[in-house]
């Protein structure tokens, strides 16, 4: 039965990407011109006398004569084969532009998220259980500022502060010295190092955010009769949460994962252009504001089909943990 | 010797800092072996005593004085006064469950949807009694089995949602008993059963009570349950105690006026024509009482029917997506072949368990459903209009001649607007008047169903149940309809309040004219209200007939059933459990050949005169049928 939801839902996703790489091709060449004509019209600007048989060759070569039908063809098929095309800016393959930026990426992200859930549950948890209470109070208040300041501000605070008291280096996720040298236990300290910056700037929101919906979610979970019945069986207060009213308000929690999965190699991108991370966001944004086709699209559909994994990972299980949505096949969620 | 012992209770809740009594030394005693009866109307705190009892008060609420004694029969040297233990602490943890077992009224809230019906009853059992899993296991299923389960190997994997409403508060029945505690509160068990499914859990509870010993606390506002389940009562009113002693003396020799009040509110099925109910307090002051359904509009003997439904059908399709099914689709046939009139003046009342059907055909006369086939006439005096064809305008001009009272007076009154905006909404829309005439209008509503015009400013919260249905009455008259459908209007009220509200819808009905199709799993209620009653079963009309006709000389067996369950307030009428069917009124298969549906029968409403109908084969004789 499983299998075959599974197998249905993988279907699915085929002319939801299509669909996607539709718009994400559209939305790119809206604008006027090309990579090409920006390139010229930039060079013109600085003075430089712009090769105009170089930019006809290449615009040959990359097929930017033929209709744009044509081109969004050549570039599905290519992202078919896993081909993720050419970058104009950086004039080498977009997988080896993303792939030197992934992992520093990954691991911002990836304890980030850790971050976020190991602070947001357990306050979320004690502001349901004690609603109303002056801790409630005081951390609903903490949250919410987390949530209010923009993060660049916050970016910047940090790195004043994280400079003058201890010493680290601005911005970056390395000491300078190990910037392009293979990964060491050295290195590996100096992003420890570095990492706790970014981490906490970037989670502040998420977490705030989260706290909210656990403590929401918990107290509309408390309020069911079913809780009355634990309780009335004798069960000590906190098995009975563990068991019923947490184990329901997570549902919102797994529908979440699909959300985490492409923030996983994105996001956060204005504070990682305050920190100068050298993470994906700046990336994405400066291809995007050079046209660099490849380089954007490509990118933008790799985070598009991790977002339609992710949500095929929450189905599956929601499906799993709530026998409600596998054995009714109602979305009850 | 007495289980429970409680002497002057006092409980407060603190609000808003504002602190306020809710019981009000409070004394009442359950005995061994004993079924004790609670009875009061909402927010007299019988809630409040229970949860107190258990432990388990909600964070604002705190016993202020008084003693809870519980002596264990098990261990009769030890009283513990449950009053004095710590709050979540080891003691009161091993009477909850342990000792004191406990089931509520809602069966599908007050299971955990995502755990199995077994591991919920389990983890009582190993909370208190720890053995290893196979004598647990073993334990659960004879349980189960006990409690009505016909395979309990099964139903030890069951989820609650794949259990119907009856078998869920069975299944709480399992959970609570598992340990044998020596005391049962079941808080309102049966109020949200349909009467043949009460019947059987109340007898099923009175089962298990003489098997185990058990005593039981029993938490209702059913004055007839309490006749057929308890040896003593204890009548609360606002935390306070007004009458208490054995079931004989409170309904032979009622003393205190609010129970001969309480007593005379509900309405019962030996009323004599144009007798009225004594609600507790009328919504407004009645001049005197008014005949029976005399309706101002004389009507002719030949006049067309106000409101014709001929040949319904409607059916569902579940499961259609094949989630982790195998795509099968289920039909589901929610309506069949229905068909009835309704005369100008006259109140219908459609009777029948949930999921029969009902609220469907109250759907399709309104156009919020379209059926499947079928023809629905309305005819207000010049010509008929087929309602299913309407469109555009002229469908907004029928939604004027027919207008809805609803079941929950909570959800159906928007909580952001105020009394004048919800009473006004319906003139605006269908723009009646200007703003001052709109304004006259809801003041002359408000006055007509008795409440102040001083309060048309206030928003829906600060009224009780019974103000909102006022006002949802109030709503659904503002357009004069003609016909305006009750969909089971009292149901969610207080006894008491019931009688105040259906006190105020005959008046109304005599006043003007009107037409109601009044929807209730109630037969007390409907046998009040209704000049004919149609009674309804698995999407059929099963019986349709004059009032005083179905009740003197029901034909139908699913009619016999539903009339044998409803408990009377009456200790000379007490039910008999073993006569109820065992699968609920509306299977079938205990129904007389006659009546049965089988593949290749059909079945025809078959007339036993004076507009008596049954449905049934063509071929049964007469003395088949009665």
């Amino acid at each position: 039965m499983l299998l075959k939801y599974i197998l249905k839902r993988i279907l699915l996703m085929v002319p939801t990407l299509l669909v996607t790489s539709a718009l994400i091709f559209t939305v790119i060449n809206l604008p006027e011109g090309d990579y090409f004509e920006t390139l010229a019209a930039e060079m013109q600007a600085q003075g430089e006398k712009a090769d105009l048989s170089r930019i006809e060759f290449l615009k040959t070569e990359y097929g930017f004569d033929k209709p744009p039908i044509e081109r969004y063809f050549h570039w599905v098929t290519g992202l078919m084969r896993g081909d993720m095309g050419y970058s104009f800016e950086y004039q080498r393959p977009v997988s080896e532009i993303v792939g030197d930026r992934l992992l520093l990426t990954m691991i911002v992200s990836f304890v980030t998220i850790i971050f976020t859930w190991v602070v947001a549950f357990p306050i979320g948890i004690y502001s349901a259980t004690h609603q109303y209470s002056w801790g409630d109070y005081g951390l609903t208040f903490l949250g919410l500022i987390g949530l209010a300041v923009p993060h660049f501000l916050l970016a910047l605070v940090f790195m004043y502060f994280a400079n003058v008291w201890f010493g680290t280096s601005i911005g970056g996720l390395v000491d300078p010295q190990y910037l392009n040298q293979p990964m060491s236990w050295a290195k590996l300290r100096s992003v420890l190092e570095h990492l706790w910056i970014p981490v906490i700037i970037i989670g502040a929101g998420g977490t705030a955010g989260m706290i909210r919906s656990v403590r929401a979610n918990l107290l509309d979970e408390l309020q069911k009769q079913y809780y009355v019945t634990a309780r009335a069986k004798g069960l000590p207060p906190g098995k009975a949460l563990r068991k019923y009213p947490l184990r329901m308000s997570l549902n919102f929690f797994i529908s979440d994962i699909g959300d985490i999965l492409p923030s996983i190699v994105s996001g956060a991108e204005i504070v990682a252009i305050v920190l100068s991370l050298q993470t994906t966001g700046p990336l994405l944004i400066r291809a995007l504001q050079a046209q660099d086709m490849y380089l954007a699209g490509s990118f933008l559909m790799f985070l598009s089909f991790l977002t339609v994994i992710g949500v095929l990972i929450s189905d599956i299980a929601l499906a799993i943990l709530d026998p409600r949505i596998r054995l009714q096949g109602a979305a009850t969620k | 010797m007495d289980i429970l012992r409680i002497s002057d209770l006092r409980i407060g809740f603190t609000v808003h800092g504002f602190a306020r009594d809710v019981v009000k030394g409070v004394s009442l005693r359950v005995p061994a072996g004993k079924t004790v009866a609670l009875v009061g109307e909402s927010g007299s705190g019988k809630s409040v005593i229970s949860q107190a009892i258990m432990g388990l008060l909600p964070r604002a609420g705190a016993v202020t004085g008084g003693e809870i004694l519980f002596r264990d029969p098990l261990d009769r040297g030890t009283v513990i006064d449950i009053a004095d233990l710590t709050a979540e602490g080891e003691e009161i943890r091993a009477l909850r469950g342990g000792r004191i077992g406990m089931i509520f009224q809602e069966p599908m809230s007050s299971l955990s949807p995502v755990h199995t019906i077994g591991n919920q009853i389990e983890e009582a059992l190993q909370l208190h009694r720890p053995t290893d899993d196979a004598s647990a296991r073993r334990q659960i299923e004879t349980m189960l089995r006990r409690v009505g389960f016909k395979d309990p190997v099964r139903a030890y994997g069951y989820y609650p949602f794949e259990l119907s409403g009856g078998l869920r508060q069975r299944a709480m029945l399992a959970m609570a008993l598992i340990c044998q505690p020596a005391l049962l509160i079941a808080d309102e068990p049966t109020t949200a059963l349909d009467v043949t499914i009460q019947a059987q859990v109340l007898d099923l509870m009175r089962d298990l009570q003489a098997e185990m010993g058990m005593a039981i606390l029993l938490i209702t506002h059913d004055l007839g349950v309490v006749a057929n389940m308890a040896d003593e009562v204890v009548v609360i009113y606002h935390g306070e105690i007004m009458e208490s002693g054995p079931v004989e003396d409170i309904f032979r020799r009622p003393r205190h006026p609010y129970l001969k009040a309480l007593l005379k509110a509900s309405p019962h099925f030996d009323m004599q024509e144009g007798e009225r109910l004594v609600a507790l307090r009328e919504a407004r002051a009645q001049p005197a009482a008014t005949p029976r359904a005399a309706p101002l509009i004389s009507r002719p003997a030949n006049a067309p029917p106000l409101l014709s439904v001929r040949h319904l059908r409607k059916t569902y399709t579940t499961g259609s997506r094949g989630f982790f099914s195998k795509g099968t689709q289920a039909t589901v046939l929610a309506v069949d072949d229905v068909g009835f009139d309704i005369a100008r003046g006259e109140c219908l009342g459609l009777v029948g368990e949930s999921g029969c059907g009902k609220t469907t055909v109250s759907k399709i006369i309104m156009r919020a459903i379209t059926p499947d086939a079928g023809a629905v006439t309305f005819n207000d005096g010049f010509g008929p209009t087929d309602v299913l064809s309407l469109q555009g305008e002229e469908l907004r001009r029928f939604r004027q001649r027919v207008q809805m009272i609803f079941q929950d007076p909570v959800s159906s009154l928007s909580p952001r607007m105020t009394v004048m905006n919800i009473l006004r909404e319906p003139l605006v829309i269908h723009e009646r008047g200007d703003g001052a005439e709109q304004t006259a209008r809801v003041r002359s509503l408000m006055e007509s169903v008795g409440l102040d015009p001083r309060f048309l400013s206030r928003y829906p919260h600060s009224f009780s149940g019974g103000q909102r249905q006022r006002i949802g009455i109030a709503r659904a008259l503002a357009l004069d309809p003609d016909l305006i459908v009750c969909d089971e209007p009292v149901s969610a009220l207080d006894v008491s309040v019931q009688a105040q509200i259906l006190n105020l819808l005959k008046d109304l009905q005599a006043e003007r004219g009107l037409t109601f199709l009044f929807i209730s799993h109630n037969l007390a209620v409907v046998n009040y209200m209704a000049d004919r009653i149609a009674v309804m079963a698995n999407g059929h009309i099963v019986e349709l007939a004059p009032r005083h006709a179905l009740f003197a000389s029901p034909a139908h067996p699913y009619t016999k059933a539903l009339l044998r369950s409803v408990p009377f307030a009456d200790l000379d009428r007490k039910l008999d459990f073993k006569l109820v069917a065992p699968g609920g009124a509306s299977d079938y298969s205990h129904w007389a050949p006659a009546f049965r549906p089988e593949p290749g029968v059909s079945l025809e409403p078959l007339s036993l005169g004076e507009g008596h109908y049954v449905l049934a084969r063509p071929e049964a004789n007469h003395r088949e049928l009665v």
